[in-house]
């Protein structure tokens, strides 16, 4: 059964991966080479194609049962299309697309790029598509005579088919598909003709959906991006066309969403089998039989290989592989298939760019160009690649890829190298259980495709329902009445009905609220009302307050709510009258009803003790024990704040800001200094008395900065020498944040503090805590007790904190254990930061916290902030995740809130909602502004209710799911033992897919993996949370940095989220210094990395410059102003600063990174094959790592196995 | 054979003591039949300018519990260089350096005129002198510019090697640490906390001497005995001068209807325990500037809100005044910490309203420091009495010593009842010696009263001729940072009460004795009723002088609120005789055209207009210008040249008056006033009031002025007694 299993898991995997391949292919196929576009194309066109052909063939036969489906799947398709098109509106994605599929092909080119020959080529390539596509013509040739090979599959498949009927019909279908990837090689051939796009588009758009075609056709050179929208799911498509399943399956997906999993089965897979069966004869033929066991992967290499080859051909003969290889192999084996289908995608797509990373091997390459050359020839290749494939199959997955290099490399020379790839993927099929990474969603593809469908136009945010772009787009917002995504994104912009849909789904209700986020220049901030003396109006019962969803009625005398459909009087000053749509006369004039976002002058009853509040204070609370000393913090500190003082955060640049300023320094005991104006030099004093703190000094304690600045530049000149020799190595720390807020209560006024501490607080006093590192836990059942704080102290004082107003930030400079989880008590709960810098160095670190400690101080942010969180009837806010503290359920206390932090909440059904009216939230924050006023930021939200599954699962947003999702668990960690977090993660996810399997996706093998378009990254996703050092530490993770990051997690937006789980790995090697563009990320695994390359990967954290060991000698040169690798010297923390452009540019680049992020990302330099390598690899998190984390494919595989399990 | 007048005055001059008999009786029955016990007013640093220092230490009797020092009345043994203890007996062997001795070569302690001798003590380190200032900054920014003004000035009277030592308080305790660079340091403390020494001693990071706190001043490797908070003034006088000089107001914000909070409790209890962990049994001041009551933490004496007065004697008496005995005990146990180290508490304070002088009487009385009382930090009363402080002597060296141990070495007949006065006791039990006396200060004016119970130790008559010995061994601490010895051993006869009673009669210094009464009386007083002290005093005593003393603010709380009563109190206990007989009996000068200034009789009688009366009650020296004579002052006649003795006479009390003011400490309050002035009431107060409403018309109008009071006239009173001395001897 496994067996069997395994065969349904690749196929699954095997179809999505046609949808890669589909990507890769095209994406490839640009990149690499003018060929590789067509080939590219081809695949798209393969997909499209596919579909279309797919039905027509009337393989529908069996597709018949997909026929529904494809009526279904058209549906969805129309949908997604729709969809598409109205995101895109295709216009739009066109364009995009064809850069995206170009970025891509560089991508390819970069995975290309140690072969240097390519990149060159790629430079030619991008312009020259029509050389591409002559190739390509070249390329069809060859590859229609591989599909002649694929009907000598079909035997093979026959005999599989045997084996597992169950198999054998969804592989048949796919196969059947297969036969129209043949057909689309013709419009490979089309392309040629026009532009390779063009045919591509053209011909998979009538064959797919005649309606979709059309729209393609007509954009035709423009479609190139239509396509990617489609692409995307239409290259899954595309791909599963190759592989019938896959094909038919991405082309049904795109329109639901998913990859198609679904359609591809139902449609293309069918029409598209055929071509399979036909390739699969050739390369089955061969392989496959020779290893049937093995043979899985031998079919999916084989897949790849065409896949690889953008061509149609090859898109024909690897689905032909896939389908026939599957199939025989099924009949062997199933998998086999499933895996071809897969790997064979992958492996193009991948291939080619892994290829050029595994390349590497030169065996292979040798092989395969062998193969290619006579690769056109099926039969040969199989045997080949039989031959090859095994012993990349030893290798694993990636020896399978490796298998694809080769043929990549053999590729180029010919696309007919494809086809020997094939082959090569034959060998592939080695691991049979492996996927070819190529093949299975890939996060950039789906990340570049929302760039070039969504990031053009602005988003409007008038449009109830309708979900943002991606975090990594960039996207101008316009607020037409709901708030912008930058404020808050949901998981979900349709809204189940019933909590028992909900339920059923398992979809996370939350929105992720960022309340104070700034904004882009182009971007309005939130106007600010001001509803006089009375203060906002607001609605009588649920008093939320006055929004768009107000309705106005009874000629404006009254309103009714939103959210609570009370009806309100309308104050006489605020009366306005109707106009005949029943809006309101003034209604564009008034921010408040007309806009997600503004803010409301709050009147003096909003403010605390009905006192309209002091401005607010910073105070910096220094720790001068030795170790601080030592490290240089304390020097560096005050250092800095002479000059960062100048940069409090004030509303109105040219006005001095209001906030004062106080400076205590600690380590078993605390001083205070008075730096009053009027003194000639500042005056210290000790407070030795820790065990109940107090303020010694008032008057002279907060100080304006202009008004004291000689004192405060004296002490801040002194404080460094007074403790230079200082033998003090113990501290307290619970006093010194009692001490700040002793402060703040006698000056009466919220503010924030600086604590910069360095070492585990044990002299005696209220707050000592004892070392309990103890390594021995982690992975038991005690393991939680090490994130809980270990004395319930902190929790108190945070409660007066926030009562207060009193934010904590933490700096910690640990050289060992200082029990993070304990001193991020009050951090976390006051709305406060914690930054950590083990084993401070002056020199290595000093850029990373003093950046940081600028960002912090002059960020903008408000004090003694209440959030709260209306919904309208039948939703509620039931859970709130972040860094924050709640005395009631509801109201969410936040001393301090800057405009990094974010609260996610989550949403539960207490009543049925209607489609009608939606869903709506009000998120209203009350703060104290910098200046000391007191204001109401409000965020209005408004989103569709469902009735259909479908709905929910096409307009879900994946990384603000991972954001709740990694928050949820971070914090379940605090009370159950970690693998049952994990295991609880896996289990939701699994029941997502499951869900959407089972109710949304049209009817396809069981074996098939499908997924919702809208969520094909949680797996990938989900396993970096999994594999995230918190849930699944590695041996040298220490418990302090696992809470650190428990907390930071605790309140990140979606974009931190999204690259802190999945970083950011850039190509710098393929820098155009000529443009403003960044190279196309790529993904993060180790087989993309090329040993020519240099890669830059950013964590939100971290930042990596990776230098591979064949790096050329001018780009060398160019960075580090040294032509020889052995010569750059991995400490360093910043570039040098060389005169050359494409330094310039990768600095500016960096610092544009540094910029994006909260924290200041410390750049590390890691050589290849150096010991730090080991902490870069960390991050490659597609991989493998080294405590077990398990492989993006791995666990793709693990998923679908969990999922076959709940539908089962 | 001089008379027992001159004796005595020789004897006070030469040894500072004073008997109230000098003559005893030889048997304690008799001894307490005689009313007016055995006892002696001493002053153990009287001033000697005659005295050198023997620069040798003395030579004590080997007994383990007598160790008298060799004195002139041993019986010496030139030959065998033995001298016998008059004490105890014991024959002692002279130490080696004493082996030139003989009759004709005899050292300074056995000479007769050397009854009173000083020895320095050589051995150990020269500990220097501490001054720690503690300082009130509650109060209005005129006193604190007066105080702080005071406090710079006295800088420059410190002797240059004396270490000084800042703490302020208002709401928190601040003790500065000195000497340091570009900014100033001090620790901090809250007021509502007691520390005992240890506490603090960490929390001042005393603990490890060399670690923390060595690195930053430049100190001076050869001065260990400073630290951080007590430093040289030479050193710091700069520093703590601009420190003073930016002393702030004490910056809690004190709401309308609320005392500012003053921690005066906590404040002294850290001064007392920073120099109890830093300089034990080494001589130090703790001097005490305070503006108001302290009123938060423990030795509060009322609480912030102003709608609650503090404590009189009504409270008092009724029980109600909630804070006091928590207060007191506070306080004593200070002063008992700081008495056990040698160290001396001073209180100034300068207030219109009472400071809790009554709670914090003890940190004076038993450390021997000094207690000051005045209106405001900013009145020449507390400047120059402040100023005074500081006076040294003709060599140059303060009028005061520090850490002073008082031990009494009687004879065996002789054993100590008690002491009075400003000291502790040291709680040493001997045979022969009952107490044992420690100052934390003696000023060399003040007189300590002992009283002696005889005691026969057998039943067997003592000795005709036989002389009962008193030995007083006061060790100290100079000002000159010496450790000094000063021996005093004086003698007096035995006399059988039976046999002699005149020569005891005759002995009997009534000076001494009503002094001795009326300090007994206080001393009651102060733990007794008033009324019941009365009465006793009425029983035992009947003098002229006990009308005044009935009469004065020692006994009378009428009229006086209980800080007064303390400060009177305190000052008629260390006083000397005379003074203490002024404040009993204020003196009465009067000037007129008639005659030269004469003494006249402390009653109404003797205010006539054409008189200028100057009174000195000892705390106020007052000028009260007749009736007449004011008139004439008021016409100007004084300005006219023709009139120009009336200017002389005018000026006479003045001048006469500054004479007094220069000479006191405390300085008293100088008052002019004149006929019908509001300020005469001090003289109508104290002056006998032969003349009431009541009785005005008897007495014949044309002397004297009415006082308008119903207590009773000395005739009254003397008329009483008369009656009451029948009845009782009936």
């Amino acid at each position: 059964m496994n067996v069997n299993q395994q065969p349904h898991m690749a196929s699954p995997y095997g179809q999505p991966q046609p949808g890669y391949q589909g990507y890769p292919q095209s994406g490839y196929g640009g990149q690499q080479v003018p060929g590789g576009y067509p080939a590219q194309f081809a695949p798209y066109n393969g997909p499209a194609s596919a579909y279309q052909p797919g039905p027509p063939q009337g393989v529908r036969g069996p597709p018949t049962s997909g026929a529904p489906p494809v009526s279904a799947a058209q549906a969805y398709s129309q949908f997604g299309q729709g969809e598409v098109q109205n995101g895109p509106p295709a216009m739009g994605p066109p364009p995009q697309r064809s850069p995206v599929s170009q970025p891509y092909s560089q991508g390819a080119m970069n995975l290309t790029g140690p072969q240097p020959q390519y990149n060159q080529q790629f430079g030619a390539p991008p312009t020259s598509m029509q050389q591409m596509t002559t190739q390509m013509a070249g390329m069809q040739v060859g590859s229609t005579v591989p599909s002649p090979a694929g009907p000598g599959y079909a035997p093979p498949t026959i005999s599989q088919a045997p084996v597992s009927a169950a198999y054998t019909p969804s592989d048949p279908s796919s196969y059947a598909p297969t036969p129209t990837v043949p057909s689309q090689p013709p419009p490979a051939e089309r392309v040629p003709q026009s532009t390779p796009s063009q045919p591509y588009y053209g011909a998979p758009a009538q064959q797919p959906f005649p309606t979709a075609a059309p729209p393609f056709s007509a954009p035709g050179p423009a479609q190139a991006p239509a396509p990617p929208l489609a692409s995307q799911q239409s290259f899954p498509q595309g791909p599963p066309p190759s592989q019938p399943p896959f094909s038919s399956a991405p082309p049904q997906a795109p329109p639901t969403a998913s990859y198609g999993g679904p359609l591809p089965p139902v449609q293309a897979p069918h029409p598209r089998a055929p071509p399979p069966t036909s390739q699969p004869s050739a390369f089955p033929g061969g392989p496959p039989p020779t290893s049937t066991p093995s043979q899985y992967p031998g079919p999916p290499m084989p897949q790849q290989s065409p896949v690889s080859q953008p061509s149609p051909f090859h898109s024909g003969p690897p689905p032909l592989p896939t389908t026939a290889g599957g199939f025989p192999p099924q009949g062997g084996a199933p998998p086999r298939p499933l895996h071809p289908g897969m790997q064979g995608p992958p492996l193009a797509s991948q291939g080619p760019l892994m290829s050029q990373a595994n390349h590497v091997a030169p065996p292979q390459p040798g092989m395969l160009p062998g193969q290619p050359t006579a690769g056109m020839a099926g039969p040969p290749p199989p045997q080949q690649p039989g031959m090859q494939g095994y012993p990349p199959q030893q290798n694993g997955a990636f020896g399978q890829v490796r298998g694809p290099q080769p043929g990549y490399a053999g590729q180029y020379p010919g696309q007919q190298n494809y086809g020997a790839a094939p082959p090569a993927q034959a060998p592939a099929p080695s691991a049979p259980k492996r996927l070819d990474p190529d093949s299975i969603p890939s996060p950039i593809q789906v990340i570049e495709d929302d760039k070039a469908n969504k990031g053009s136009e602005p988003f409007v945010t008038g449009v109830r329902g309708q979900a943002p772009p991606l975090v990594t787009t960039n996207f101008q917002v316009k607020d037409q009445g709901n708030a912008s995504p930058r404020f808050i994104r949901c998981t979900s912009y349709n809204m189940p009905c019933t909590s028992d849909m909900a339920k059923q789904s398992q979809v996370p209700l939350a929105a992720v609220i960022k309340p104070l986020a700034t904004l882009p220049p182009d971007e309005i901030p939130p106007y600010i009302v001001d509803h006089g003396e009375g203060g906002p109006i607001r609605c009588n019962r649920c008093k939320a307050y006055m929004c768009p969803y107000m309705q106005f009625i009874e000629g404006g005398r009254r309103f009714q709510c939103g959210f609570c459909s009370c009806v309100t009087e309308v104050p006489p000053h605020y009366f306005q009258h109707l106009d005949h749509t029943g809006k309101r006369v003034d209604c564009c004039d008034r921010p408040e009803l007309s806009m997600g976002s503004y803010e409301f002058m709050a009147t003096v009853d909003y403010c605390k003790n009905n006192k309209i509040p002091q401005p607010p204070a910073f105070i910096f609370l220094i720790d001068v024990s030795y170790n601080a000393v030592k490290n240089g913090m304390v020097r560096m500190v005050c250092q800095e704040l002479k000059t960062l003082l100048d940069y409090l955060p004030r509303e109105n640049p040219d006005v001095q800001s209001n906030i004062r300023v106080g400076f205590v320094t600690y380590n078993k005991v605390l001083h205070f200094y008075n730096v009053k104006a009027s003194l000639a030099q500042p005056q210290m004093m000790v407070v030795s008395d820790v065990a109940d703190m107090f303020v010694p000094l008032l008057d002279g304690f907060l100080v304006n900065v202009s008004e004291s600045r000689v004192v405060i530049e004296s002490l801040l000149d002194q404080i460094p020498d007074m403790f230079a020799d200082t033998r003090e190595t113990e501290t307290v720390f619970g006093p010194v944040i009692q001490a700040g807020l002793e402060a703040l209560k006698a000056a009466d006024c919220a503010g924030k503090l600086f604590v910069f501490h360095s070492s585990l607080p044990i002299a005696e006093a209220p707050g000592k805590l004892k070392n309990r590192e103890d390594k021995k836990l982690v992975g038991t059942d005690k393991e939680k007790s090490l994130f809980q704080p270990q004395i319930s102290f902190y929790a108190n004082l945070a409660k007066e904190c926030v009562t207060q107003g009193c934010c904590v930030d933490l700096f910690l400079f640990p050289n060992q254990y200082v029990d993070v989880a304990t001193l991020g008590v009050v951090p976390t709960s006051t709305g406060g930061s914690v930054y950590k810098y083990t084993y401070f160095q002056a020199q290595s670190d000093q850029e990373r916290f003093l950046n940081d400690l600028r960002k912090d101080v002059q960020k903008p942010m408000g004090f003694d902030a209440v959030m709260r969180v209306r919904t309208s009837t039948g939703i509620r806010a039931t859970d709130f995740f972040g860094s924050f503290y709640m005395s009631n359920t509801t109201d969410v206390e936040l001393a301090g809130l800057d405009c990094d932090k974010t609260v996610t909440v989550e949403f539960r059904h207490d009543d049925k909602l209607s489609e009608e009216t939606g869903a709506l939230m009000q998120c209203a924050v009350l703060y104290t502004s910098c200046t000391g006023q007191r204001r109401l930021r409000i965020h209005n939200m408004a989103v569709n209710c469902c009735a259909q599954l479908a709905d929910l699962y096409r307009n879900c947003e994946t990384d603000t799911i991972i954001n709740y999702f990694a928050k949820y668990a971070y914090r379940s960690i605090l009370n159950n033992p970690t693998k049952n977090v994990r295991d609880s993660l896996v289990n939701q996810c699994a029941q997502i897919l499951a869900c959407y399997r089972k109710n949304c996706a049209s009817p396809s093998s069981a074996g098939q993996l499908i997924l919702p378009e809208c969520m094909k990254l949680l797996p990938v996703y989900l396993n970096c949370v999994l594999k995230s050092d918190v849930l699944h530490p590695g041996a040298d993770v220490s418990l302090d940095d696992r809470a650190y990051l428990r907390q930071l997690v605790s309140a990140m937006d979606v974009t931190e989220s999204h690259v802190f789980f999945y970083p950011r790995l850039l190509p710098v090697h393929k820098l155009d210094v000529e443009s403003d563009a960044l190279p196309v990320a790529i993904r993060d695994s180790e087989e993309r990395l090329s040993k020519g390359g240099v890669y830059l990967l950013e964590t939100g954290l971290n930042l990596f410059l990776w230098v591979g060991a064949n790096a050329q000698q001018e780009l060398l040169q160019n960075i580090f102003g040294t032509p020889a690798f052995s010569q750059i010297d991995p400490s360093m923390t910043s570039l040098p600063v060389l005169e050359n452009p494409y330094s310039k540019r990768l600095r500016e680049i960096i610092e544009s990174f540094r910029m994006q992020r909260s924290r200041y990302m410390k750049l590390m330099v890691v050589k290849q094959e150096d010991k730090l390598e080991l902490i870069f690899k960390h991050f490659l998190v597609e991989d493998k790592n080294n405590s077990g984390g398990a492989s993006y494919v791995d666990f793709l595989c693990h998923m679908h196995k969990e999922i076959r399990q709940l539908l089962s | 054979m001089t008379t027992f007048p001159e004796f005595i005055q020789q004897n006070e001059d030469r040894d500072g003591v004073r008997f109230s008999w000098n003559v005893w009786p030889s048997s304690r029955l008799e001894a307490t039949r005689m009313v007016v016990p055995v006892a002696s007013l001493f002053t153990p640093l009287k001033e000697r300018p005659d005295l050198p220092p023997i620069q040798y230490e003395p030579v004590l009797c080997s007994r383990a519990t007598c160790r008298a020092v060799l004195n002139p009345l041993c019986q010496v043994d030139y030959r065998a260089k033995l001298w016998a203890c008059n004490f105890c007996y014991q024959r002692n062997q002279f130490p080696p350096t004493y082996a030139g001795i003989s009759e004709v070569n005899q050292p300074a302690e056995l000479l007769p005129q050397f009854s009173t001798i000083e020895y320095v003590v050589q051995r150990g380190p020269q500990m220097p002198l501490n001054f720690l200032y503690v300082v009130d900054t509650c109060m209005e920014d005129e006193d604190l510019q007066a105080l702080k003004e005071s406090l710079q000035m006295s800088l420059s009277l410190l002797p240059p090697t004396a270490l000084v030592g800042l703490i302020t308080f208002g709401r928190m305790i601040q003790v500065h640490e000195l000497g340091c660079e570009g900014i100033s340091k001090s620790y901090v403390f809250r007021g509502t906390k007691d520390l005992n020494a240890k506490q603090l001693q960490e929390m001042l990071g005393l603990t490890k001497p060399a670690a923390a706190q060595a690195g930053r001043g430049p100190q001076q490797p050869q001065a260990p005995p400073s630290n951080r908070f007590l430093q040289p003034v030479q050193k710091i006088d700069m520093n703590l001068t601009d420190l003073l000089g930016e002393l702030q107001r004490d910056p809690w914000p004190v709401t309308q209807g609320k005392r500012p909070l003053r921690s005066l409790g906590v404040a002294l209890s850290i001064a007392v325990g920073l120099l109890e962990c830093t300089f034990p049994n080494t001589g130090a001041r703790i001097m005490t500037f305070i503006g108001g009551p302290a009123t938060q933490g423990p030795g509060m004496v009322v609480g912030d809100e102003l709608k609650t007065p503090i404590r009189s004697w009504h409270d008092i008496e009724k029980d109600n005044a909630k804070f006091m005995k928590k207060a007191t005990k506070h306080y004593e146990a200070l002063a008992n910490r700081a008495a056990a180290n040698g160290h001396i508490i001073d209180i100034y304070a300068c207030a219109l309203d009472q400071t809790g002088l009554a709670e914090m009487k003890c940190c004076t009385n038993y450390t021997g420091g000094y207690m000051v009382m005045a209106d405001s930090f900013n009145t020449s009363l507390f400047k120059q009495t402040f100023q005074r402080v500081f006076t040294k002597d003709v060599q140059g060296s303060f009028k005061m010593a520090f850490a002073g141990t008082l031990e009494i070495k009687t004879s065996r007949e002789i054993k100590i009842s008690g002491a009075i006065g400003p000291c502790t006791s040291l709680n040493a039990k001997g045979p022969c010696v009952s107490e044992n006396v420690n100052f934390g200060f003696i000023t060399f004016l003040e007189c300590l009263f002992f009283s002696f119970y005889l005691f026969l130790q057998h039943n067997a008559p003592i000795p005709q001729g036989g002389r009962g010995a008193i030995q007083y061994v006061t060790q100290y601490q100079h000002s000159s940072g010496q450790r000094r010895i000063r021996v005093t051993t004086i003698a007096r006869n035995w006399a059988d009460a039976q046999t002699q009673i005149q020569n005891i009669a005759a002995s009997f210094d009534q000076e001494a004795a009503a002094i001795l009464m009326a300090r007994l009386a206080v001393y009651r007083a102060e733990s007794e009723e008033g009324p019941d002290v009365l009465r006793w005093l009425d029983r035992q005593l009947i003098r002229l002088f006990m009308f005044h003393l009935r009469r004065s603010p020692f006994l009378q709380v009428f009229n006086n609120s209980p800080d007064e009563s303390s400060y009177y109190r305190h000052h008629f206990m260390r006083q000397d005789l005379t003074q203490s007989l002024i404040m009993i009996q204020p003196i009465l000068y009067a000037y007129s055209f008639s005659g030269p200034p004469e003494p006249v009789l402390l009653d109404s009688s003797s205010i006539l207009p054409d008189r200028i009366l100057l009174m000195d009650t000892f705390f106020q020296i007052l000028i009260y210008h007749g009736e007449t004579v004011s008139q004439w002052r008021k016409a100007g006649y004084q300005d006219m040249p023709e009139y120009e003795n009336f200017r002389h006479l005018l000026q006479a009390p003045v001048d006469d008056a500054q004479e007094i003011l220069h000479s006191r400490f405390p300085m008293p309050r100088y008052i002019d006033t004149e006929h019908g002035g509001s300020q005469a009431r001090f003289l109508l107060s104290k002056v006998n009031p032969s003349q009431t409403h009541n009785n005005m018309y008897a007495w014949g109008q044309e002397s004297g002025a009415p006082i308008l009071t119903d207590d009773v006239s000395l005739q009254v009173f003397m008329d009483h007694l008369k009656k009451l001395a029948v009845s009782s001897a009936a």
